[in-house]
């Protein structure tokens, strides 16, 4: 409970450190930082439908990532790659989608979540097979494989997979029985409650099974004996892994089934990217994900508003979520000078 | 249909256009991970030498582009090494996090400077230089001897690393630190002064490279321009064997799998322009898995508790 304790002030010094930043950033750069910071907050939370229906839409994708950045993680393994395995989720949803046309709800849904899910998990063979045959590091090939996921969108909806009128560059809409319903009274559709179910099943198998203990050993063991070139547990690796992708391909089956209901480019605006900061705030515990999901869904939701309200470029928030995560690498760096893999072995060490 | 001869040489011109930044940043990263640090955050690093560039250029000329871009290259390899090397933080969680904010921050200093018109055609750029005689070569001339001041100061700059790795007493230092920091304490090399160091310089390089990406290829400034060439290079380091003329070699491969696409326009072909753009990260991906496992890499890379 002490170590929940600091970790809580120290996430809350870490945010509260990255707002003063992009404060004293706006000064500096002649814009009014209160108005900016007002815009941001009010945008984030002014209204139930700004929270519910901003906020928490653009949580949901940022607390599966973060679930799957935080089981990769402590399988040992960096994936850097989630938003390319959210876009490959992307297509696969909203390929689906179109094919549903006609179908009941009840087929429809999940047949749009899995096509995502498991499009997510097929854009992670290569990198698990690049890694477990050959050695080759798999935060550098995930992050190469965006590049390759992002051409592929284009060439998806400028291709074969573009509106009828062959006008816009974007898919043809979703059919009305692949979109998830939403929530009474709001915007916010009902991924958010996979979401919510996910981080609770997580929690659980972190903290009851046996797998989630060898995991855990995996990943406080195997810095070392990745550097050095053997390549721990393959397996346990492997399905790390995977899991992590199919949870961020989910993240862009939900995104295209929930919010954009048709596929086109920059569907992401960085989620992949911005969940690395969601899951080491919560220092990779699933329950307190979802509580950072929804802080740095705030302040994705308070970018748009500010750049409408106040003028200041959408993605100066961007410099606030890396200075999050500069700031807790730093603190947990100073809080155990010396131990080797800072951010892992903490979250492995508290979650026990 | 065009002469096969001259659509060769136009390819070889463009490979080795599209080389050159990658060249250059993966020849910085090649010194940082030779000293034991893998930093993700050169791309970030690029991204600023880029906008360093646009606005040196607006300002005072190209040269001074190239020098702004150094300049903003090192600073952002300053806050990489105060994290992962000063701090001791995990390097690839530092590295993407330094990238992360060189994105909001050259976006954010980029509208405040140009305005929301953005930079537009305005900069003056690096023409090429064509070196008389030597740039009229059947095939190659082009390629290689005509070509803006960046390519022949990569030229210049990869058997320069190549000789000061492998031949001078510094370079046996930065390559001990790499290999067994401990060892090499013992034997008086300043390990972390050391580490600093080179992650400076490779930041220095990738500053140029984002500079020489803007000045002499593209012509101006967009958001996120880089567009992952940082991160390519660090594939192209693996490739090169941690060696500055593999990574020179590497790069050229990547340039010739995206410019390869100019072929296929000379000949014809219809085929979808996003393919090309998909091939070179492919391409690098395929040949990592035939290079790692063959070749070691610096055994202490990316530890830090040394």
């Amino acid at each position: 409970m002490r170590g929940d304790f600091r970790a809580l002030v120290m996430g809350a010094a870490a945010l509260l450190i990255g707002l003063l930043l992009l404060a004293a950033g706006l000064e500096l750069a002649g814009y009014d930082a209160s108005a900016a910071l007002a815009a941001l907050g009010s945008g984030a939370f002014g209204t139930w439908q700004a929270f519910t229906g901003v906020t928490l839409v653009r949580a949901v994708p940022l607390i599966l990532i973060g679930l799957g950045f935080a089981l990769a993680l402590r399988g040992g393994a960096l994936n850097i790659g989630a938003e390319g395995q959210f876009y490959a989720g992307a297509i696969a949803a909203a390929w689906m989608g179109v094919q549903a046309a006609g179908w009941p709800a009840w087929a429809a849904l999940p047949a749009v979540a899995a096509a995502g899910w498991m499009a997510g998990a097929l854009w992670m063979v290569l990198p698990v097979v690049l890694r477990l045959r050959f050695g080759v590091l798999e935060a550098i090939s995930t992050l190469l494989l965006n590049f390759v996921a992002e051409a592929l969108v284009s060439l998806m909806v400028l291709g074969p997979m573009q509106e009828p009128t062959g006008i816009y560059p974007q898919s043809a809409p979703i059919a009305e029985a692949a979109r998830l319903p939403l929530l009474p009274g709001t915007r916010l559709h009902a991924g958010f409650l996979v979401a919510l179910l996910a981080a609770g099943g997580m929690a659980w198998v972190f903290a009851r099974t046996w797998w989630g203990f060898r995991l855990r050993a995996l990943g406080e063991g195997s810095r070392a004996a990745e550097v050095s070139g053997r390549v721990p547990a393959g397996r346990m690796l492997a399905l790390a892994l995977f899991g992590s992708a199919a949870l961020a391909g989910l993240a862009g089956a939900f995104e295209v089934s929930g919010v954009s209901y048709s596929l086109y480019q920059n569907l992401s605006p960085g989620y992949g990217f911005t969940a690395i900061g969601v899951a080491l705030l919560a220092r990779l515990r699933p329950s307190a994900i979802v509580l950072t999901g929804i802080v740095f869904g705030a302040l994705e939701a308070g970018a748009g508003a500010m750049q409408r309200d106040a003028g200041v470029p959408a993605v100066a928030v961007y410099v606030v979520e890396a200075a999050v995560i500069l700031a807790l690498l730093l603190g947990n760096a100073a809080a155990r000078r010396g131990g080797q893999r800072a951010v892992g072995a903490d979250a492995a060490g508290g979650a026990a | 249909m065009m002469d096969p001869v001259a659509v060769v040489a136009d390819v070889l011109a463009a490979a080795v256009g599209i080389a050159t930044p990658l060249a250059l940043a993966a020849t910085g990263e090649t010194l940082a991970e030779r000293s034991g640090v893998v930093n993700l955050g050169i791309e970030g690093a690029m991204l600023f030498g880029a906008l360093g560039g646009a606005i040196g250029a607006t300002v005072a000329g190209p040269a001074a582009g190239l020098g702004f871009g150094v300049l903003a290259g090192v600073l952002v390899a300053v806050l990489f090494a105060a994290v992962a090397i000063g701090a001791g933080a995990d390097q690839i969680i530092s590295g993407t996090a330094v990238t992360l904010a060189s994105v909001g921050l050259t976006g954010t200093i980029y509208r405040q400077f140009y305005g929301p018109a953005g930079v537009g055609l305005s900069i003056p750029t690096l023409a090429p230089l064509p070196i008389p005689a030597l740039s009229q070569l059947p095939l190659v001339g082009e390629a290689l001897f005509a070509q803006p001041v960046t390519t022949y100061l990569t030229f210049l700059l990869i058997p320069l690393t190549w000789w000061f790795l492998f031949r001078t007493r510094p370079g046996l230092a930065l390559r001990a630190a790499g290999e067994d920091p401990v060892a090499a304490r013992a034997a008086g090399v300043p390990v972390r002064v050391t580490r600093v160091a080179a992650v400076l310089a490779g930041g220095a390089f990738a500053g140029l490279a984002g500079a020489a990406l803007v000045l002499a290829q593209v012509g101006t400034f967009t958001e996120r321009m880089t567009a992952g060439r940082g991160f390519v290079a660090i594939a192209i380091v693996v490739l090169g064997r941690w060696n500055p003329v593999g990574a020179g070699l590497a790069a050229l491969l990547f340039g010739l799998a995206t410019a390869a696409q100019f072929a296929f326009q000379a000949a014809g072909l219809d085929v979808p322009y996003q393919l090309f753009l998909m091939l070179p990260y492919l391409l690098t991906l395929l040949a990592l898995a035939g290079v790692v496992g063959r070749v070691k890499a610096p055994a202490s890379l990316g530890r830090n508790g040394d």
